[in-house]
């Protein structure tokens, strides 16, 4: 047995290992039960973008830009699914776009399943028009003419062709553009399309990159922020959508207050240990 | 004339995307794009430079035998099976390129992602420590906006974790973060406009730097 | 604020400035000093945000002046790349410090190599590299986004000494945390100048520092202005904040 002094000098020194095995088990366990906490409040900015949308009249187009690589579809694609659910199931028209060489594939996956259940069709409904290169000058064409910068859609179909994008000339003809994103492409909508076409702008973004776009909320340069997987849960808690969302804010909360009693541990083990005196001398 | 010559190109070119920004004529529209064009030629003539440094670095470490060489096999092969997939049979939905895509590439990045957790939890109890005043305030903080991102915390009645972590995002956050910002903003105007009027010479291999 | 920092750059070149120090650019030489000792490589990695990003040319500006020192003492520094044209401009970056120092034939332009653009996987093989190569120091210096822990965290574990620098305030808590150094935003854009301690180069810390004030002084003023117009006159309130609004 060992003396207290030593038992809290020991705690200080855990293995790593330890922690990430705590944690693997406490995240996987509320996956596989299914465990589900009820949703609590809902955000300001998650409500404004549901807001925005129900306030569009039916068959307005709404572009969506799927700006993230396959590492963040387990913390943006349930953002994706509520969004596409919202959007469809409401009559207006989807747009999907991307920067980003992945985001076709992204598109695809967020759209097709809801599409499908809910009976709409590409080209009529709905088009991913995929990816193209450029970043800003991409952006800044479309604010100019979306059928020249997207002469075809991802299937190689002629955008003046496609029922979707009838009426389609440029930004003035969209209701509301939302970037979802785990790069920096946000800052690129905000430059080059909200701000010289005054579109309305929203965001669905990573956990960790959320602060970055608090102070476009408040200069009203965005509308509306999804944040992290706390932001799709809310999503999918005003459409009337359980999804990974939801399911994953389970998961969520249990590391959460791992990582606080981790935090409480460590700091025990600091001032028992008589560390912090050591450290003040 | 080695160094001026880069120094002019990059003068007018930084000059001229300055000024195309807030002059909206067709002219400075269309050259815009021009240039762009011009950015991608340049951005696939490097891509073939940086494959073939991959497949050199990687040959390399097979033919000196250099220890976990096995991993250099791996990159080989995986980067031959989506190039011939892709060529073969295309990039489009439910082709077998899609399916690797969805179901290796997305499945491997998702979970290099995934280690974010761990990490952050092994870092927090390594170093939060209530060593000082703004130590133990950071601390504090840290852990009202943990509770506030999660709905476990609505089951506490006395305090508001959802509105005090929002509070402390827009406000004392923000106030953090501007500062930064305008720091930053006036760092990159200055760096621009060093390398711009070739004060700072070093990336043209000129040192400009002066002696370190 | 162009106009201010090239004015501060014009007067301010020829004086003798003060430049305060930043712990981690002091201990760039400790790195360089520690990695030589133990014969281990240092790891420099310049953000993930491609070449367009000004951050970035600050960390290729930073790698030339640490190329240029670890040259004198024949260090080996592996750059692993994720832009094709990052790694070409940084290998001639690399080159040019190399014959400065007087060294031409240790350069070995195979450390300095391209992997792949995908973050993730691009952070695999970094962590790969540390975890197999063992460097003495790893420097993170750019813009970075989610890797950026998982590329501390890795080293921290290797034991390297760790010198980041990022103007992504969002990451700077995690290379705060992981780190034993972190240059915070500006402090990247003058790193260049410090270790150069060219006149010219300082000088134009001191054109930051003035733009600063000049920015802040504006803020207060604006601050105070709104407030007093607020109450006194609305109308003129909302006409002037009307010039700062970014909607058509």
């Amino acid at each position: 047995m060992l003396p207290p002094m030593a038992m809290w000098e020991k705690l200080l020194y855990f293995d790593r290992r330890i922690i990430f095995l705590i944690i693997a088990v406490a995240v996987l366990v509320p996956f596989l039960t299914g465990w589900m906490l009820p949703q609590g409040k809902i955000t300001a900015t998650t409500q404004h973008l549901f807001d925005a949308i129900e306030a569009l009249p039916p068959r307005t187009p709404v572009m969506i830009s799927f700006d993230y690589s396959p590492s963040s579809m387990p913390e943006i694609q349930p953002m994706a699914l509520a969004l596409a659910h919202h959007i469809l199931s409401r009559n207006l028209r989807l747009v999907a776009v991307t920067l980003v060489v992945t985001g076709p594939q992204m598109a695809d996956a967020a759209i097709m399943p809801v599409a499908e259940k809910l009976g709409k069709q590409e080209g009529v409904d709905w088009v991913n028009l995929g990816f193209k290169t450029g970043g800003a000058v991409l952006v800044t064409q479309m604010g100019e003419d979306i059928k020249r910068a997207y002469p075809a859609d991802a299937r190689g179909n002629s955008t003046q062709n496609l029922p979707v994008m009838a009426g389609v000339h440029n930004y003035d003809d969209i209701g509301l553009i939302i970037d979802l994103a785990s790069s920096a492409a946000p800052g690129t909508w905000i430059v080059y399309a909200h701000d010289p076409y005054d579109i309305k702008l929203a965001a669905g973004v990573t956990g960790v990159m959320a602060a970055d776009y608090y102070p476009f909320l408040q200069t009203g340069q965005m509308m509306g922020l999804l944040n992290g997987l706390k932001g799709a849960a809310e999503y999918e808690y005003l459409v009337g959508q359980t999804g990974f969302g939801l399911l994953g804010m389970s998961a969520q909360s249990v590391a959460h207050l791992l990582i606080i009693l981790f935090v409480i541990l460590g700091n025990i083990g600091y001032f028992t240990s008589g560390r912090h005196r050591r450290q003040q001398r | 004339m080695r160094l001026q010559i880069p120094i002019a190109i990059g003068f007018l070119a930084g000059f001229f995307m300055l000024v195309q920004f807030f002059v909206p004529h067709q002219f400075f529209q269309q050259s815009y794009l021009e240039l762009f064009d011009w950015v991608k030629i340049i951005g696939a003539f490097a891509l073939v430079l940086g494959l073939g440094s991959l497949f050199r670095t990687h040959i390399d470490k097979i033919r000196n035998r250099r220890p976990d060489h096995i991993y250099s096999f791996v990159t080989l092969i995986s980067f031959a099976v989506m190039f011939v997939f892709g060529i073969v049979y295309g990039v489009k939905p439910h082709t077998s390129f899609d399916w690797l895509f969805k179901n290796v590439q997305t499945p491997l990045e998702a979970t290099v992602f995934s280690l974010l957790a761990f990490f952050m939890a092994s870092a927090a109890y390594r170093t939060f420590r209530a060593r000082s005043v703004e130590a133990t305030l950071l601390l504090t903080v840290a852990v009202i906006v943990m509770l506030g991102r999660v709905p476990i915390s609505d089951y506490v009645s006395f305090v508001d974790f959802h509105e005090a972590s929002e509070w402390i995002m827009s406000v004392p956050g923000m106030a953090a973060k501007r500062g930064i910002l305008l720091g930053v903003a006036l760092g990159v105007v200055a760096t621009a406009l060093r390398i711009l009027l070739g004060i700072e010479r070093s990336h043209l291999g000129g040192g400009g730097g002066g002696s370190s | 604020m162009d106009t201010i920092v090239l004015l501060a750059i014009y007067f301010a070149r020829r004086g003798d400035m003060y430049i305060r120090p930043i712990p981690g650019l002091e201990a760039v030489n400790d790195a360089i000093g520690r990695a030589t000792e133990m014969g281990r490589p240092i790891l420099y990695i310049s953000g993930l945000s491609g070449i367009s990003d000004i951050a970035t040319i600050a960390a290729m500006l930073i790698l030339g002046h640490l190329a240029k020192r670890t040259a004198a003492y024949e260090t080996p520094i592996i750059v692993p790349c994720n832009d094709p044209l990052v790694m070409t401009a940084e290998r001639e970056i690399v080159h040019q410090a190399y014959i400065e120092a007087g060294k031409p034939d240790a350069y070995e332009p195979q450390n300095i190599f391209y992997i792949t653009d995908s973050q993730f996987g691009y952070t695999s093989a970094v962590d790969g590299i540390m975890v197999r190569e063992k460097p003495a120091a790893n420097f993170f210096m750019g813009y970075f986004f989610a890797e950026a822990l998982i590329l501390a965290e890795t080293g921290n574990m290797t034991g390297a000494i760790q010198i980041a620098g990022t103007d992504a305030d969002t990451q700077l808590p995690f290379f705060i945390t992981a780190c034993d150094y972190t240059l915070m935003g500006e402090e990247l854009y003058a790193a260049g100048a410090y270790l150069s301690r060219n006149p010219l180069l300082v000088a134009q810390l001191k054109g930051q520092d003035i733009g600063k004030i000049v920015l802040v002084a504006g803020l207060l003023a604006g601050v105070a202005l709104a407030t007093l117009a607020n109450y006194i006159a609305p109308d003129i309130f909302d006409r002037f904040q009307s010039w700062f609004q970014i909607h058509n």
